[in-house]
Formats: C-alpha cells, structure tokens, sequence
C-alpha cells in the first residue's frame, strides 16, 4: 500500500529540525487529534446506549415508574419486593436455573465429543464440521417455527409422532404437555442443535493447540483412546473448557427468544405456561409498562448471572490450586 | 495427524458415527424445505411422505402477497439492518481498538477501561435501560432505533486492540515517514490491512443482527418496522395459520445466512474461534 519515496522524506525533515520543540507539541497534539477522533464513536455509543441507559435504570428500579420513564417517586426497594413476591417471577427463576443445570452439562459433553470425533477424522473433516455448524446459522425463532410446527407438533404429522407411531405410540402434544414435561426435550433438542457446532468450533481451535509431541509420547507408551482423552486431551483443554462453560453459563441464564417462539400465544403476555426471567420482564416492561419493576427485574438477573460465574470461578479455581 | 487412535476399525467406527450424527443434524432442514414446498392436505397428512407430490411455489408468492403480514417490508428491513450493522460495528469497534493498542496518550488505560467495563453486564439485561433510553429520543419504531444501539460493540474492541498490539510496527513509521498522519496511517495503512479480522467480525455482526429477536420485538412494534424475525414470529400468535407459507418464510429467513454459511464458513469460523477464546 505504502510507497516510501526517500525524496520527499529528507526534504521535509531539514524543515521540522529546525523547530524541533515546535514539532514536538504539533505531533503531541495531533496524536491526541488522531486519539479522540478514533475512540469518540465507541465512548458516545457506548456511553449513551450502555452507561447512561444503565445508571437511568437502576434509578428507575427504585422509583415508581408506571408508564412513565421520569425519575422521582422515590419508594426504595418496593419494586424489588413487588417482583420477589410475584409467585411467577420466582417460578421464572427456578425454571432457568433447571434449564441452565439441564443445558449446560449437555451442550458441554455433545460439543467436545463431536470436537473429539471430527479432529479425528482425516478426510471429510470440512463436511461434518459444516454439517454440525450449519444450524448456528438458523435463528431461535427459526428454529422455534421448526421444532413447534414441523418436529414436535402435537398432529400425527409431526416428525416425532410419526417415529413414535412405528413403535405404537399415539400422538402426543409434546409442547403443551406439563406432566410430565415434554416439552422440556423440545426445549433442549433445540438449544442443543443450534448451539452444539459454535462450541464444537471453539473445542476444536483448543485441541489444534496442543502440542503433538503429547500424543506421540502416549502412544509410544501404548495408551489406548479413553486413556490418551483423559490424561492428555481432557486436561490440556482446561482453559478452553472454562471459557466455554462461562459463554454457556450466560447464555443459558439469558434465554428468551425460543422460549417465547415457542410458548407465547399472542393473547396475553405473561400467560406463557413456561417461562424465563427475561419472558417475564419481557411482559413486565411491555405489556404492564411498569419500567420500575422492570428495572428491578434486571439487575435481579444480572446479579444471578455475576453470581453463577463467581460460583464457577471459584469452584474451578479451587480445582486449579489442588494441580 | 493423530496417530494414537487404534487402527482401520476405529476409524470406520469414527466415521459411522459422524455420518450418522450429520444425518440427523440435518434433518430439521431437510423436513423444513420437503414442508415448504408441500400443499396444506399433504402438510397435515397423516401417512409419512417423503417428498412433496410436486413443488408448490405458491407457498412463497402467497407469503409475500399476504397484507396481513409484510413479510416482503420486513425482509428489506432486517437487510438494511444487516447491512448498516455489520460495516459500521466493525469499523467503529477497529478505530477504537487501534487507537488503544498504537497511540499512546495520557488517559489511554482509563478510556480502555470504560469499554471493558460494559463487558461485566449480560447483554440480555441491557435490553430494558437501552429501550428506556431509545424510546425517550424517539426510537421506537424507527430504523435508527432498531440499529444505533447493536452498533456499538466493546469485545470487539478488546479483539481488535489484541490484533493491533501484534501489529508490526515498522509499516506504521514508513508511514509516518511518508508524511502520514496518524489518521492517515489508519486510514491508508492500518484498515487495508485488518481486512480479515474485519471480514470475521462483520460475519459474525451480519449474522447477529439479521437473527435478533428480542431488542426488534421491543422496537418495532409497527408492522412497518418489523425484521423478518418478527415477522415470522407472528406466525405464531395469529388465529389461523397457513402451515405451508409458514414453512415457505422459515426457509426464507434462514436462507440467506445458510448461503453466507456455507461460502465464507472460513471467515465465520476463525470469527467464533477468535471471539470465543479471548473471553
């Protein structure tokens, strides 16, 4: 891109050394030009859409603020309280911690099992890794319209239905099922196919660094497949493997888009049969207005969210001092 | 490479495996594309077909005739969304990130900082505080409204700032030899180089925007403003649904991101690995 031409570089120096303190101060205050003309769009993006919007809130979640979004009605914690005592805003919570408890493990032991298995193979490699990341290109409700309608539909026609009638089963409405829950493998069937190839790529980037030398070793000492994973392969991803858990961690917290796709009716928000934290902020906000509870609603996820991956880091923190 | 495994039997017992994992992590498309272009009759039939009796394109010319549904609006939305995202985002986050990682002036640690630090909050819990803040200066229901806030993006910065470091400095004062300034060695220098991190980025930022769902079911609110999420969303809710056309605008919608998939998977992938790894 850049064409020195020698010329122009040694007739303009004589000039600037001629001031050298001058040319200083011009390059100090250009530098600085430069500086704040590339960092100004971040920090007022981001300083309006994040700082300004989060401060304004966490106001709001100890003001009144029923369709209105002023500050000054002061009432403390009630909001808080209002929200802790709504028996469905504490299901929500129960109802995430379960899926994220049910999700995470899984995602966890499917992504670097498919890592594992396509690292192995030699030819093909770039068929099953697209093939298994295929569906990060589908969408929640894309995903919801499939599983809902085509997969699981409670109709004979439904994929499902139609696999359980070879085996004599009648159809079942696998989504409005509350006892026992059905609908909690729709629920995980899709997480874990949209989400399981983003995982495995991020597996297989931390098998690719470890150093071959490790597996010759083993193998010279005879170690079988099972043995080489656990010895090596297992502890050598440790760091991947902790990052990892943090993305599903708070990935899984956050749930919402399926959740809705799939068990909102369009009649009234907050009647979902299912629901997570942020469906029921989600109605809190939007269909009550009341942004004071809503507030409050957040904040109360954030402080599970730092919770849960505090709790993770200790835990393998600890596990980390005992190496 | 890994010459540990056991043998021709545990590799043919690898590739049984595979196979048949992919089969079935395909067939969600495979009976999304047979629904699509199938009659309702054949829809809701009972016996198992495997394919449609013949392709019913009017499953997609009934979708985007339908005036209930402006299923043809929100596709031009969700694109234009997309398209003002992905270039603005990556830039936005690359001038950032050079400048915390290249040009030392006091102050630097404490403005790098006040970008990491929006890091600490789930994205999801910003969504209630940013729609306080967009609908108070009018966003709801406007393009901007549905694009300003997703623009900014701080870990972006943070991967940007970690490619520059590793920049090699020498181009840079050829550059400034040259006469450049230090906007000019960004822009003449810097930026024609940083052409794959941003094409990783803005996959990945083209791919988040066109599947947000939550942030666009707040804003826009007005059919005119919905994403083709949205749109498809209402599907869901509405009375009486025409099961094949809603197949037909599942297909649309995640078609052109299985496209990009599938052409530029190289970006895509050194994008999440990148992202993923530097948390």
């Amino acid at each position: 891109m850049t064409v020195t031409t020698p010329l122009r570089g040694s007739a303009a120096r004589p000039a600037s050394a001629a001031t050298p303190r001058r040319r200083r101060l011009t390059e100090r205050r250009s530098k600085a030009l430069a500086f704040i003309v590339l960092t100004a769009p971040m920090l007022l993006g981001l300083g309006l859409f994040r700082y300004v919007a989060i401060g304004w809130s966490f106001l709001l979640s100890f003001s009144e603020a029923r369709r209105t979004i002023a500050l000054g009605n002061w009432v403390g914690l009630d909001n808080y309280q209002e929200l802790l005592a709504d028996e469905r805003f504490r299901d929500s919570l129960t109802m995430i911690v379960g899926f994220t408890a049910l999700i995470v493990p899984l995602t966890f032991v499917a992504s670097l099992a498919l890592a594992v298995l396509v690292n192995r193979v030699r030819r093909g490699r770039s068929f099953f890794r697209t093939a298994f990341l295929l569906p990060a290109a589908v969408s929640y409700v894309a995903a919801a319209m499939i599983w809902k309608m085509a997969l699981f539909s409670g109709v004979p026609s439904g994929l499902a239905n139609t696999l359980g009638a070879l085996f004599g089963a009648d159809p079942t409405p696998w989504i409005q099922t509350q006892s026992p829950p059905l609908y909690w493998i729709v629920l995980v069937t899709l997480r874990l196919w949209l989400q399981v190839g983003l995982y495995m790529i991020l597996f297989i980037a931390g098998l690719q660094s470890i150093p071959q030398h490790l597996y010759e070793a083993a193998s010279l000492d005879g170690a079988g497949a099972w043995r080489t994973f656990r010895s090596i392969t297992f502890p050598m991803l440790r760091n991947t493997s902790i990052a990892i858990l943090l993305l599903m961690f708070i990935a899984a917290l956050q749930a919402f888009d399926e959740f809705y796709a799939i068990f909102s009716t369009g009649a009234s928000l907050g009647s979902e049969p299912v629901r997570t934290p942020l469906t029921h902020l989600y109605g809190v906000a939007l269909q009550d207005q009341d942004y004071g509870v809503g507030s409050a609603g957040a904040f109360l996820l954030t402080l599970l969210i730092v919770l849960v991956t505090f709790l993770q880091g200790r835990i393998l923190g600890f596990a980390r001092d005992k190496d | 490479m890994n010459r540990y495994r056991g043998g021709a039997l545990g590799s043919a017992l690898t590739y049984l495996v595979l196979c048949l994992l992919a089969a079935v992590f395909l067939i969600p498309f495979y009976v999304l594309l047979r629904n699509a272009f199938m009659s309702t009759p054949e829809v809701t039939a009972t016996d198992w077909h495997w394919l449609p009796s013949a392709l019913n394109w009017d499953n997609f010319s009934s979708l985007f005739d339908n005036p209930e549904r402006p299923f043809g609006r929100s596709i031009v939305n969700s694109l234009v969304i997309a398209v003002v995202t992905a270039p603005l985002s990556t830039l936005f986050a690359s001038m950032a990130g050079y400048a915390l990682a290249r040009i030392a002036v006091p102050g630097r640690s404490a403005v790098l900082a006040v970008i990491v630090g929006t890091l600490m909050i789930p994205q999801a819990v910003t969504f209630l505080p940013t729609f306080v803040v967009v609908g108070s200066l009018g966003g709801v229901n406007t393009m901007w409204g549905l694009i300003a806030p997703g623009v900014f993006n701080a870990f972006a910065v943070v991967l940007f700032r970690s490619f520059y470091l590793s920049f090699p400095a020498e181009i840079e004062e050829a550059g400034r030899l040259d006469g450049l300034s230090y906007l000019g060695v960004y822009g003449r220098i810097i930026l024609p180089n940083s052409t794959t991190m941003i094409a990783s980025l803005g996959a990945l930022s083209f791919i988040e925007a066109w599947n947000s769902f939550l942030w666009p079911l707040m804003i826009g609110q007005d059919p005119s403003s919905w994403t083709v999420q949205i749109a498809l969303s209402s599907f869901l809710t509405s009375q009486t649904v025409n099961l094949p056309e809603l197949f037909a605008g599942t297909v649309v919608a995640i078609l052109p991101l299985v496209v990009m998939f599938l052409v530029a998977q190289r970006h895509i992938v050194q994008g999440i690995a990148m992202s993923g790894l530097k948390s």
